[in-house]
């Protein structure tokens, strides 16, 4: 799995690095799945040479489960080729049918309609037996299990109205069904494949997490040499070795070296910390300054990362016994078709019809009736939405997400990164350019979160320096016309006592008081506006962070929320939302950090920004691009309206099926009507659900 | 209407032709990467180095 390729020149410039590599057969980078394929021969430890190829390029590569995609994959193509083959059947007897419905028996003949059924029968039954799998698959396996879904009475519709037309052609009839039946079966393929391939995606998300948080660790063995090993092979006692940069694989000790770590697994704050020989690690961290070496001292399913993705595993689990609208409906309708087409049946044999005829229109009564439009109800308003939400940047990982933001009363808020930027911004302005030219200059040698927060406040021209040297843990050192300048740590900068908990950068130079810089994280811009919009449309919105209560405090108030919690730990935050599901609320999470991983898995439904980690994003149902936090407004309003489109489409399933059913029961519905029929209500049910293009 | 038996043979076999095409397509992946198709023509062509 590739990360960071996002347009035409990433695909070409990754696959023409690769066809570059020696015994490399074929590479392709698939561009919707973010999954690159490579076909070599040889050894299969050159893997690792090929990783570091793309990784050199400055994209991040993750190895990912392999099977889980490929069985997505496998059973889109299934589906898509039933959809063909449904396609080809239905042009094909349509065709004939025309000819069918045109004229009649004088003008035609007993012959040549029995030709046209007989040529409608050829084409129309080996496509039945062949797409008609999905559906005979899972009425079948519902059955088997003692329950019910919206499959069985499809199932029992196209094989009684397939079984009948069989009948009436062999008895020179003058009606057959094929039409019917394959246009049915190509309308509910067609809704069967937009729902598959709006819930591809989100597919064992936790399964493949381990290993796209934590990547690869380079092993020291015991020769000195250096391994490339994936982290879920690491066993304690392994001595690694983690570059600057690099995403921490396991839990452990540091044995060698100082550095600052990036502990937002933990805290959820970006603010780093400084850790050395002897301190403890945790997997998922991420390694800011210099590189060290460190002893794992558990094995990969025990680190607290294996823990959270356990959390999240048991929240997936759950979240899989939300019940969609589709299938609610599916469970009022099945009984009450089966009813309707059994009393008809029942009743014209009661009132002395032929059983064949009486079970012909216990037939039509089943296929006019049949969900055309209750198949296309949900899954074309869930494809408009999310295409909609696609364009504004939003991006929507699940089908049934909407339905389920739809549905919710409370929104939980993370702190930093969410409500806010998680990026510091410069707060106290020294007053005095050439301090901050200077501290600005020297600050954009490092790539400390602070610095670059410093570095980017000042847009002048940048002093020059003579060797600048980092000093892990302690700050930036450098000559500047023969004085010493200094950038870290209060120590580090001549001050007495340290102060705990400031966001902030001392800067000293030879014969001036040293300076301090404070950095504060900044409210998304329209932070203010969308809170109060969601409270508008009443909600309850509740701040919930990793950090201190004193800045948790002021954003909250300045964002407008009453209701906040600080100090929570990624456990304290899943068992606080869990309270609150408990208590009968419908919850939106909305977070960023790896810490608000479990939570976002676990609420009804959840929301995280682009530049969340990528465990959250994963975690998460909606992911929203760009510095607002308005998409999480145009989201909801999204999911409330098409829900809206949702539930009228049903209403226009229903009134279509109240005249329908009289009429099929009645015995009057032909092949032609039923095609119109059929057809019709599908028809206005796409184009009501066009209405949510309109809308701006 | 005798003309019937070739021409409604001869447009099941123009259907089945359309049909061939469609699996061969899919089977050869070609709908695997909608996205990527529609970025792949901004590439220079296919250059071997």
């Amino acid at each position: 799995m590739v990360e960071g390729a996002y347009c035409a020149a990433c695909i070409g410039k990754i696959e023409s690095r690769l066809a570059k590599e020696q015994d490399m057969l074929s590479a392709r980078l698939n561009f919707t799945t973010r999954r690159l394929n490579l076909e070599w021969s040889g050894d299969p430890v050159r893997a690792n040479d090929f990783v570091s190829a793309v990784e050199g390029l400055g994209y991040r590569v993750h190895p990912y489960e392999f099977a889980a995609v490929r069985d997505g994959q496998e059973e889109e193509k299934f589906l898509l080729l039933c959809l063909g083959v449904a396609g080809f059947a239905m042009g094909n007897i349509m065709l004939l049918s025309v000819g069918l419905w045109s004229t009649d028996q004088q003008v035609m003949g007993i012959e040549t309609r029995d030709f046209l059924h007989w040529m409608s029968a050829l084409i129309a039954l080996p496509a039945i037996l062949f797409s008609g799998r999905p559906f005979f698959r899972s009425a079948f396996r519902a059955l088997f299990s003692g329950t019910t879904n919206m499959d069985v009475p499809i199932s029992v519709a196209l094989i009684l109205t397939s079984g009948i037309s069989l009948f009436e052609t062999i008895q020179h009839g003058e009606h057959a069904y094929f039409d019917s039946v394959v246009m049915l079966m190509f309308f509910l393929l067609t809704g069967r494949y937009l729902d598959f391939r709006a819930r591809r995606q989100t597919r064992g998300a936790a399964a493949e997490l381990v290993g796209a948080v934590t990547g690869f660790a380079s092993v020291i063995l015991s020769d000195g040499s250096i391994r490339r090993l994936p982290a879920s092979a690491l066993e304690p006692g392994m001595i690694l070795r983690i570059a600057a940069g690099d995403k921490i694989p396991a839990d452990g000790s540091i044995t060698q070296g100082e550095t600052s770590i990036d502990m937002a697994l933990v805290t959820g704050e970006t603010r780093p910390e400084e850790v050395r020989a002897g301190s403890h690690v945790y997997a998922g961290t991420l390694n800011l300054s210099s590189p060290f070496t460190m002893i794992v001292n558990k094995a990969a399913d025990d680190t607290l990362l294996a823990d959270i993705v356990r959390l999240m595993e048991q929240a997936e689990q759950a979240q899989a016994r939300y019940v969609r609208i589709a299938d609610r409906v599916a469970k009022l309708y099945t009984p009450v078709v089966h009813i309707l087409a059994a009393a008809a049946f029942f009743g014209w044999i009661a009132v002395g019809m032929a059983w064949q005829d009486s079970l012909l229109i216990a037939a039509t009564v089943l296929i006019i009736t049949c969900p055309c439009a209750l198949a296309l109800a949900v899954p074309v308003v869930q494809t408009l939405a999310t295409g909609r939400l696609f364009k504004s940047g939003i991006l929507v990982k699940s089908g049934d997400a909407l339905e389920r933001v739809a549905g919710i009363d409370t929104i939980l808020l993370d702190k930093t990164g969410t409500l806010t930027l998680g990026r510091p911004v410069l707060r106290n302005d020294p007053g005095n350019a050439d301090i901050l030219a200077m501290a600005a200059s020297l600050a954009s040698y490092s790539s400390h979160p602070l610095c670059r927060a410093l570095a980017s406040a000042y847009d002048g021209p940048l002093v020059s320096f003579s060797s600048v040297k980092e000093h892990p843990g302690e700050g930036l050192e450098a000559k500047h016309e023969g004085g010493i300048v200094r950038l870290g740590r209060r120590a580090w900068c001549g001050f007495r006592q340290e102060e705990k908990g400031q966001t902030e950068i001392c800067f000293s130079m030879k014969d001036s008081a040293p300076h301090i810089f404070r950095f504060l994280d900044h409210l998304r811009e329209d932070a203010c506006e969308t809170v109060k919009a969601l409270k508008n449309r009443g909600l309850d919105i509740i701040l919930v962070s990793g950090d201190r209560d004193e800045p948790v405090a002021e954003m909250a108030q300045q964002a407008g929320i009453e209701t906040y919690y600080s100090g929570m730990t990624p456990v304290e935050k899943f068992t606080f939302l869990d309270e609150l599901k408990r208590q009968g609320k419908e919850v939106l999470m909305v977070g960023d950090g790896l810490n608000d991983a479990p939570s976002l898995a676990a609420a009804n439904a959840s929301i995280s920004p682009a530049c969340a980690s990528g465990l959250a994003q994963n975690a998460a149902d909606v992911v929203f691009m760009g510095d607002g936090l308005k998409p999480v407004l145009t989201t909801y309003e999204t999911a409330v309206f098409s829900q809206k489109l949702v539930k009228q489409n049903f209403a226009l399933a229903v009134l279509y099926n109240v005249f329908a059913i009289p009429l099929a029961a009645a015995g009057f519905v032909t092949p032609l009507v039923a095609a119109l029929a059929m057809s019709g209500s599908s028809l206005v049910v796409i184009a009501n659900s066009f209405r949510l293009r309109g809308r701006s | 209407m005798s003309v019937l038996i070739y021409m409604i043979p001869l447009a099941i076999f123009l259907g089945l032709i359309w049909l061939a095409g469609f699996v061969w397509s899919l089977k050869s992946g070609q709908y695997e990467d909608m996205d990527g198709a529609a970025q792949r023509i901004l590439l220079d062509d296919d250059s071997e180095t």
